[in-house]
């Protein structure tokens, strides 16, 4: 009833090629962002701060970039998780080494880090895809897993790789507190996810879509392949790179190269899959997903053991937790294989013609 | 040059068990078009199970001969492999026929860490040891042509040869057997093979029992050599590179692929590795894979892709 767009009449480009172009859409998000921005740090405890909310944030910024490169590319990737560590160790490499380097810029200099790593790294896109590309792209994870175990330069003489930075701040405000934290990371979220909507609905980005769809075809239509992979590549590592230096600074402050291992790949990769492939909404519902979740069964499992008599120990609860994630990923994938960006469009489309079915 | 063969034998040694974990990925692609990152948690499961039944086997029954329980333990372990295959294929592969590749890989991810929280919950998440009785001394090979002969880790070499075994039974099995002519048929397209009657489900059920027995074999002799524990999960990442050297669909190819990466990394390590700064014998598989991708996308034995519009 309240989402109807009859009397909403497109008297111009411009107003059809918006990006919500139903006003109703407009005023949902406006109230999203006003409530994200202001309602919630006004009764958000440090807790859902530190544990929930910045992770979410920092998590689907990655989710976005990976996005980028596997749901609209169609270029698997199981390296995400280097091109975050790239990203991170190259914003700490320029703000330890730089005197007085401010944050923003640093973030960005590692984000342009993970790029030059990233299109390395395509390059084999080039020649082989699908599965092979998978498997080849697993080959920058443990390069970069060695590459900031082994080489000292890169840690800044650490002996175990692990390093930290303090004394954050932008333009003047220190980021501290879990306030500060979570309204920085969010402005970047909004920025990014503001581009990257432009940059998918833009010339490129249908040439990234039309690789992803049939890329021999579209080479036939006079799209070169070498350049729609490789941008996709720079685009998707640059954003993973900053969401990676995000995460080292702000989130975890001090880190090793453990923080990025293969399993945060697989995270970001389950991330998007369960979220949507090809869908920028699909990028936050997924992390909200994956982050909240495992959050969730820790609280929950032991509870629910209570109510039946039995008492979990932290090792079983923890195994527990690895059987449930599994079987929800399966369970997603059969259920909904085109994420919960689908599912939340169904509703929208349900809504439109509510009450009636058809 | 003594050293050098040493180096060369421990790598082929290696690389033998390597093809063996790459080819139970090769054998569900081959069969199914999965691929299969769930082979890792399978080999932990496998081996989880064969080091505790072994173990608790003797105290249900009162077994004292060492060698018969053993064997008990192997049986039920496989029995509980083939368990796991057809649930697999119930549960999860029956409801995503004709998804995309990259939701399979997802869905066997999705098994993989089920596998990993059950099997530790099932058997216990310590250290375990599997005790086939492998002699653990080493011998010296050679010693009249190179001064004080080549050292050979006799336990590699049994390794090695059992892993020989389980190839060549593999290989009668899918050259001369009826079903090994329905799996190579299912492989080469599934719809063809549907319409002239080669059930689907039950060739995916026996390709995944397949592939739990070579996980069985492969835990077995990877964890007697390193013990059973969760680090074995990883041992599929070790083999990944192999599969893409040899070619996803190919048998041999999982065999030589082993070899040339068992090689690689060991002279690799010693040889390139003191420059710079060691270590890097876990990523010059995959790097290894990669340069030989650019210039064969297809692998070493693997079929040419053919586009079309």
């Amino acid at each position: 009833m309240l989402y109807r767009e009859n009397g909403q009449f497109k008297t111009s480009y411009r107003a059809d090629l918006q990006i919500f172009p139903i006003l109703q859409d407009r005023w949902t998000i406006l109230a999203l962002l006003a409530f994200a921005f202001l309602v919630v740090p006004s009764f958000a405890s440090d807790y859902y701060f530190r544990a929930i909310l910045i992770p979410f944030l920092i998590m689907a910024l990655a989710a976005l970039g990976v996005n980028i490169l596997v749901g609209y590319c169609g270029q698997i990737s199981l390296g995400s998780g280097a091109f975050m560590a790239v990203g991170a160790y190259g914003a700490y490499n320029f703000f330890v080494r730089i005197p007085d380097m401010p944050l923003v810029p640093a973030l960005i200099l590692g984000g342009l880090c993970a790029t030059a790593f990233g299109i390395v790294f395509g390059l084999p896109s080039l020649r082989v895809k699908g599965l092979y590309l998978a498997v080849a792209t697993l080959a920058a994870q443990f390069f970069a897993d060695w590459m900031f175990l082994r080489i000292k330069w890169l840690v800044n003489d650490s002996p175990s790789g692990s390093v930290s930075v303090n004394g954050l701040q932008v333009f003047g405000l220190p980021i501290e507190s879990g306030v500060s934290k979570y309204w920085f990371c969010l402005t970047v979220l909004c920025i990014v996810a503001l581009l990257a909507k432009n940059l998918v609905r833009s010339a490129i980005g249908r040439e990234w879509m039309a690789i992803r769809d049939m890329d021999v075809a579209a080479a036939v239509i006079g799209i070169r392949p070498v350049y729609a992979k490789l941008t996709a590549f720079a685009v998707s590592s640059f954003i993973v790179g900053m969401a990676g230096a995000l995460w080292a600074f702000v989130y975890l402050g001090a880190w090793e190269p453990a923080a990025f291992n293969v399993d945060v790949s697989f995270r970001l990769l389950f991330m998007v899959i369960i979220g949507g492939l090809g869908s920028i909404t699909g990028a936050f519902f997924g992390a909200a997903f994956i982050v909240v979740l495992p959050i969730f069964l820790n609280q929950f499992l032991p509870f629910a053991a209570s109510l039946v008599g039995l008492s979990v120990s932290t090792e079983a609860a923890s195994h527990a937790e690895l059987m449930i994630f599994g079987a929800l990923i399966v369970w997603f994938l059969i259920v909904e294989p085109h994420g919960l960006a689908k599912l939340w469009s169904t509703g929208k489309q349900k809504l439109r013609l509510w009450p009636f079915p058809h | 040059m003594a050293f050098f063969l040493e180096t060369l034998i421990g790598g082929l040694m290696a690389g033998m068990l390597y093809a063996l974990v790459a080819l139970g990925f090769v054998l569900i692609f081959k069969a199914s078009g999965v691929f299969n990152f769930a082979q890792g948690a399978m080999v932990l499961f496998a081996a989880l199970a064969m080091a505790r039944f072994s173990e608790w086997i003797p105290q249900w029954t009162g077994l004292s001969n060492k060698v018969l329980a053993d064997m008990a333990a192997f049986v039920l372990a496989g029995a509980l492999m083939f368990v796991v295959a057809w649930l697999v294929e119930k549960l999860v592969l029956r409801h995503l026929v004709n998804q995309e590749g990259a939701t399979l890989l997802m869905a066997t991810l999705g098994i993989a860490y089920f596998l990993e929280g059950m099997g530790q919950t099932l058997f216990g998440s310590s250290i375990y040891k599997i005790d086939i009785g492998m002699p653990k001394d080493p011998v010296f090979i050679l010693e009249n042509t190179f001064q004080g002969g080549i050292l050979v880790n006799k336990e590699d070499l049994y390794a090695a040869c059992i892993a020989a075994v389980l190839v060549a039974a593999l290989s009668l099995f899918f050259q001369k057997t009826g079903t090994g002519r329905a799996l190579r048929a299912v492989a080469d397209d599934h719809q063809a093979a549907q319409s002239i009657g080669i059930p689907l489900a039950r060739i995916w059920v026996i390709v995944w029992c397949v592939a739990g027995v070579v996980a069985l074999v492969a835990g077995m002799i990877w964890g007697s050599k390193l013990g059973v524990q969760f680090s074995l999960a990883t041992v599929a990442l070790r083999a990944l590179p192999v599969v893409i050297l040899g070619g996803l669909t190919s048998v041999p190819g999982a065999i030589i692929g082993g070899l040339v990466i068992g090689v690689g990394e060991k002279l690799s390590e010693v040889y390139i590795g003191p420059l710079v700064g060691g270590g890097i014998e876990i990523w010059f598989a995959y790097v290894l894979a990669l340069g030989f991708l650019l210039v064969r996308p297809q692998g070493l034995f693997g079929e040419k892709i053919i586009d079309r519009v």
